[in-house]
């Protein structure tokens, strides 16, 4: 089993990772200079930056003048009592609400502070959406200089946002009442797409939207609520809906879609999750002995579902053997449990800024496209008396012949930054490119340059990958590994 | 229509069995819907026990096992009719009068009458079940003072409260009827998200009971303001058929005291919902049944199996919902089964030819090239009418033969368009004359969608070849010569139709007629069927993709550009069809209704779909593609997908 104490120590403060070559991560100073001339799709924004919505509303009231008190003054006394009453009762009741869906805080508790809330790379060109903590949306492209932004009525408090595969411009975006999906023309040069490019997919009772799966097919959309326990399976373009619903686990947390398109991880908030199986949308329940199920990431090949347990720090993995084809009713044969293939508990490194304490929970997964990397966002715990940063530590993988996890690096930004989001590319062409999103507000690219060993290829989604010269014997062979046959 | 239908293998030994086994299914739920319909018709909070004991005895009774049994026989008539009224493509009414037409059509009449016959028997074994002053018709009016009888047995008077629910359930029953019309209630969808039929069915059951009780509350409303206005029509009749009284000391139904009772209300409302609750089931379990994927065998080694694989199923046009099916399971097939995709692209053993792939390409082609016709056909009628409305009356003698398509359009006939294009073709020109006149008045379900444009595109093009809609772009073909019209058989039409257009006030109408010919009912009405073309294209393009890696014997690409130039023509015609008024604009959701609005929504699925298929295979092929043999305007456009800029 790999863990974290087989990894490199940590750089001193004020480093910052800057790519992987020759099989190891190089850093740099962090210094102004180097910030500013950093490549076009590197972005800052500040939180100054940002026009809140509190701060326009409190500017715009002032134009206004205010007319509730003559209503008031209108409305007779005992009327106004008894609804306050009412109000104070609903209150009441309203807060009995948490402690009875304890569920219900946990997903937004560390978001008030970053800046960008959500991130997607298109899957098949160099641009991405970032959406920004005032509800709007903006679209970077090099290869265009505008920077289209989309703002709607209903774009509140954006969850999740996703590109649509096999499409240039459709982008789903989870909003706290509805599903919006916009269709920006990629040859337009407005900055500002109308309302009109957004189509509006609500169901009653479905909200808020906390995160959506496109099909790797480009043809349905999953949205899901961790209010709602049903998870909505959308034909986008005829705007209807067919709801999933299983008893148990009580809404839906997390939902990741396999890169071959046969799976659907979708973790409820309780210590339950589900991978439904897309052909006749069955599912299989996995139950978890501690916590929720908090993230997982898919193989690239599909067939190897990694995730990690709220309250422990551990990695699991999962494995899917191929169905036979050609039945039709046959549901995938799971493995009977999961198996732990890294352990990334609390590991002292010395450095000669002094003791680093790193690992922890961790807070998400994500696999480079080419299943070469994996990259594992650890939450730490800045208040604690150790001090814990958060961080980002990447394992090497190998799917072939035996999955292997062997140690890479830990990635870490500027001083006092800490690492939100972070999504690789999905086609990149050199090994992979991990983006990250930190807590100052600033987006960065970390390039891993690598020649990929034989690639999984499989049939039916993404793009052909092209055939990569053999690597040659690694130097992997001085740490002990993680290999399935172990475990 | 059944008779020729009842030959297809298919029908006999598939469709026939779903519907038997979901009829099937509906009548082993009724008594359990049965039971729930008598403890809420009798259920009374302050005696629950008693209510729990009465409807035990009543479930075990002599007459609620006879009322069950006529219920089955109402659900088997249901199922029946489900059967033989069913179509997998929506008809669409374009205008007023063409649904009027519909709805005054024999074959809409009968099926009005036989649901009113079924809602009075439903009624009346709701009657049976509540019992009490609804139990029967008529009763001894033993307070009656006015009458006087020799005989022995007392007289009879009416029982208004047995009357009003009786035909409550006629109403309920016509009007089921009549909504079936108006939101195409026998139109079966396909899910584009496969599920089995057990969870499809608890999926939608909360939707049927919601539904139902909604559309009860509504009928029920309509029905008591009507009878309110008429119900002593009825009322007089039954007495006098009968040989019945009214009773003068009871109150008269028919007045607004007599209906604000809100016993009689509740119970009208609950039986309503049962009558609606049980017939909407059947409906249900029918169409999931019926649209349950059917996997065809790609091959066959038994020369007698040959007529059921999948390349000549296909090309079947009759019935429908073979070749909906058929081409469902392509879709699926092209997906999610690798061996079978293998038999698709196989070579056949002596010879070695694809033949298989062949067909299924070939099918598939002239299904989307059928479709680029009729986008052409239907856009240049709509920009020449757009034309002929803003020129002045003098040149009405030029553009009064292209208003001709004007009256053809409101009432397009989406059944012809699956049939191969050349029979339709002719029998459009033998029907030329009739149809004109005709076509916004008959209902005739086998009349064509006879345009001069689409005539126009009959003569020249062998209609068989997938090429068609591919040689000619539409540019072309508008600047072409108009045949028709040079052709002196049409011009004696052309001049009869022009001199029943002198009629002003004809021509008025068709000026006022003319926003909503290109209207979204028009627009939906040529995408009728696309649900065959959107499989048409999942497969096809899920097919080239595979065949990236699977197709050992090169079968496909030599299919390859004529696959994607028809893919891109209709791409073309599809942006242009969306850039007609109306043609973008959503239609209003309804929710409360069993009506599958699917085939409103079913042009943006195809236009989605379409953009996707060819995104797949440009994905999937990148730069190999740029040595594949196209016109320079095909490839300009191939490279917009490219670049991801479409």
């Amino acid at each position: 089993m790999c863990s974290l104490a087989l990894f490199p120590p940590p750089l001193p403060s004020g480093q910052t990772t800057l790519c992987e070559s020759n099989n190891e991560l190089l850093s740099g100073a962090t210094t102004e200079d180097r910030l500013k001339q950093s490549s076009p799709l590197s972005l800052y924004f500040p939180r100054e930056s940002l026009k809140l919505h509190s701060r326009t509303e409190s500017s715009s009231k002032a134009a206004f003048l205010d007319h509730s008190e003559t209503l008031w003054m209108r409305m007779p006394k005992c009327l106004s009592v008894s609804s306050g009453c009412i109000l104070a009762l609903l209150r009441k009741i309203s807060s009995f609400h948490g402690s009875l869906f304890p569920h219900l805080t946990v997903s937004c508790a560390r978001w008030s502070d970053c800046v960008v809330r959500a991130f997607a790379w298109h899957p098949h060109t160099d641009k991405f959406a970032v959406a920004l903590l005032d509800d709007s949306i903006k679209i970077y492209n090099p290869k265009s200089v505008t920077t289209p932004t989309l703002k709607h009525r209903l774009q509140r408090s954006v969850a999740a946002v996703q590109w649509k595969p096999l499409c240039a411009s459709a982008l789903a975006v989870a909003c706290q009442n509805c599903l919006l999906v916009w269709h920006v023309d990629p040859c337009s040069l407005s900055t500002r797409p109308s309302s009109g490019c957004a189509q509006v997919l609500s169901h009653p009772g479905h909200s808020p939207v906390t995160s959506i799966a496109w099909s790797p097919s480009g043809s349905l959309l999953v949205s899901a609520s961790p209010m709602d326990t049903a998870m909505m399976v959308w034909d986008v373009a005829s705007e209807s809906c067919v709801p999933l619903q299983r008893v148990g686990g009580g809404g839906v947390s997390f939902l990741s879609w396999s890169p071959d398109g046969s799976h659907v991880l979708a973790s409820t908030p309780s210590a339950l999750f589900r991978v439904w199986e897309t052909r006749m949308w069955t599912c299989e329940r996995w139950p978890c002995v501690k916590g929720r199920c908090q993230s997982g990431c898919w193989s690239p090949d599909g067939s190897r579902l990694l995730f990690t347990v709220l309250g422990e720090m551990v990695i699991y993995a999962l494995t899917f053997t191929d169905t036979p084809a050609g039945v039709p009713t046959s549901t995938s044969k799971g493995p009977q449990a999961a198996a732990v293939v890294a352990d990334l508990s609390e590991t002292t490194f010395n450095t000669p800024n002094g003791d680093v304490i790193i690992g922890g929970e961790i807070q998400s997964l994500a696999w480079d496209p080419t299943g070469e990397r994996l990259a594992v966002l650890l939450k730490g715990d800045p208040q604690a008396a150790d001090r814990r940063p958060a961080i980002i530590a990447v394992f090497k993988t190998r799917t072939n012949p035996i999955f292997e996890l062997l140690p890479c690096g830990f990635i870490q930004g500027e001083l006092g930054a800490e690492p939100r989001l972070m999504q690789f590319h999905p086609n990149f062409q050199h090994g992979a490119l991990l983006t990250v999103c930190w807590s100052s507000g600033r987006i960065t690219h970390v390039p891993f340059y690598f020649m990929g060993a034989g690639v999984p290829h499989f049939g039916l989604s993404g793009s052909p990958s092209v055939p990569r010269p053999q690597a040659g014997p690694a130097d992997f062979s001085n740490h002990s590994l993680f290999t399935e046959l172990i475990s | 229509m059944f008779s020729a239908e009842q030959s297809c293998w298919f029908v006999r030994k598939v469709i026939c069995w779903r519907a038997a086994a979901s009829i099937a299914w509906a009548v082993l739920l009724l008594p359990p819907i049965t039971a729930v319909f008598v403890i809420l018709s009798k259920f009374s909070l302050l005696h629950p026990i008693q209510t729990i004991s009465e409807c035990l005895s009543l479930l075990t009774s002599a007459s609620a096992v006879f009322s069950l049994i006529l219920l089955c026989g109402v659900i088997l008539m249901v199922g029946f009719l489900n059967l033989e009224y069913y179509t997998v493509i929506p008809t669409i009414a374009c205008s007023k009068i063409a649904l009027l037409g519909q709805l005054l059509h024999p074959r809409q009449l009968v099926n009005s009458l036989v649901h009113c016959i079924m809602g009075i028997i439903v009624a009346w074994c709701c009657a049976i079940t509540i019992g009490g002053r609804y139990e029967t018709l008529g009763y001894p009016c033993s307070n009656c003072p006015f009458v006087f009888n020799s005989d022995s047995s007392p007289q009879m008077c009416l029982n208004e409260y047995h009357l009003i629910l009786l035909l409550a359930g006629a109403f309920v029953g016509f009007s089921y009827s009549l909504l079936g019309v108006i939101h195409n209630m026998n139109y079966v969808s396909f899910h584009t998200v496969q599920q089995y039929k057990y969870l499809r069915f608890k999926g939608s059951l909360p939707l049927v009971v919601k539904c139902s009780a909604t559309q009860a509350l509504k009928s029920v409303r309509n029905y008591v303001v009507v009878y309110l206005f008429l119900g002593y029509i009825p009322k007089a009749w039954i007495c006098k058929t009968l040989n019945l009284h009214l009773n003068s000391s009871a109150h008269p139904l028919d007045s607004i005291a007599g209906l604000l009772d809100f016993s009689l209300l509740y119970h009208l409302w609950i039986s309503a919902s049962f009558l609606l609750f049980t017939w909407h089931i059947t409906l249900l379990l029918f169409r999931i049944f019926v649209t349950e994927v059917y996997s065809f065998p790609v091959q066959s080694s038994f020369t007698e199996d040959v007529h059921q694989c999948l390349p000549k199923v296909l090309t079947d046009n009759q019935p429908m919902i073979l070749k909906f099916l058929a081409l469902q399971d392509l879709a699926l097939l092209s997906q999610h089964s690798p061996s079978r995709r293998c038999e698709v692209f196989s070579l056949s053993q002596p010879g070695g030819h694809p033949h298989n792939w062949n067909a299924i390409s070939k099918e598939c082609m002239s299904l989307l090239a059928d479709l680029t016709q009729r986008l052409v056909a239907y856009h240049d009628t709509v920009a020449t009418n757009g034309r002929a409305k803003s020129l002045s009356t003098g040149s009405e003698r030029k553009t009064s033969s292209e208003t001709s398509g004007t009256d053809d359009l409101m009432s397009p006939r989406p059944t012809f368009l699956m049939k191969t294009p050349a029979s339709v073709f002719a029998r459009s020109i033998v029907g030329g004359p009739q149809s004109p006149l005709t076509a916004p008045f008959t209902p005739d379900l086998d009349s064509p969608f006879a345009s001069p444009a689409l005539r126009r595109l009959t003569a020249p093009v062998e209609q068989c070849s997938p090429w068609f809609g591919t040689v000619q772009s539409p540019h072309v073909m508008r600047r072409g010569p108009k045949l028709w019209s040079t052709s002196t058989g049409e011009s004696r039409i052309m001049e009869a139709i022009r001199s029943l257009r002198s009629d002003t006030l004809r021509s008025n109408f068709n000026q006022i007629e003319l926003p909503n010919i290109i209207s979204k009912a028009s627009s939906q009405a040529l995408f009728a069927d696309s649900q065959a073309h959107i499989w048409a294209l999942e497969g096809l393009s899920y097919l080239v993709q595979a065949s990236f890696s699977e197709d050992q014997f090169g079968v496909v690409q030599t299919t390859l550009p004529s696959i994607l130039s028809c893919m891109l023509v209709l791409q073309e015609a599809v942006d242009r069809h969306f850039k007609l008024p109306h043609a973008s604009s959503k239609p209003v959701r309804s929710t409360g209704s069993m009506g599958d609005s699917t085939y409103k929504t079913l042009r943006f699925a195809l236009r989605a779909t379409l953009k996707t298929a060819i995104y797949r295979i440009t994905t999937m092929f990148g730069n190999h593609l740029n040595a594949i043999q196209m016109s320079a305007e095909h490839r300009k456009r191939l490279q917009q997908f490219l670049e991801y800029k479409e």
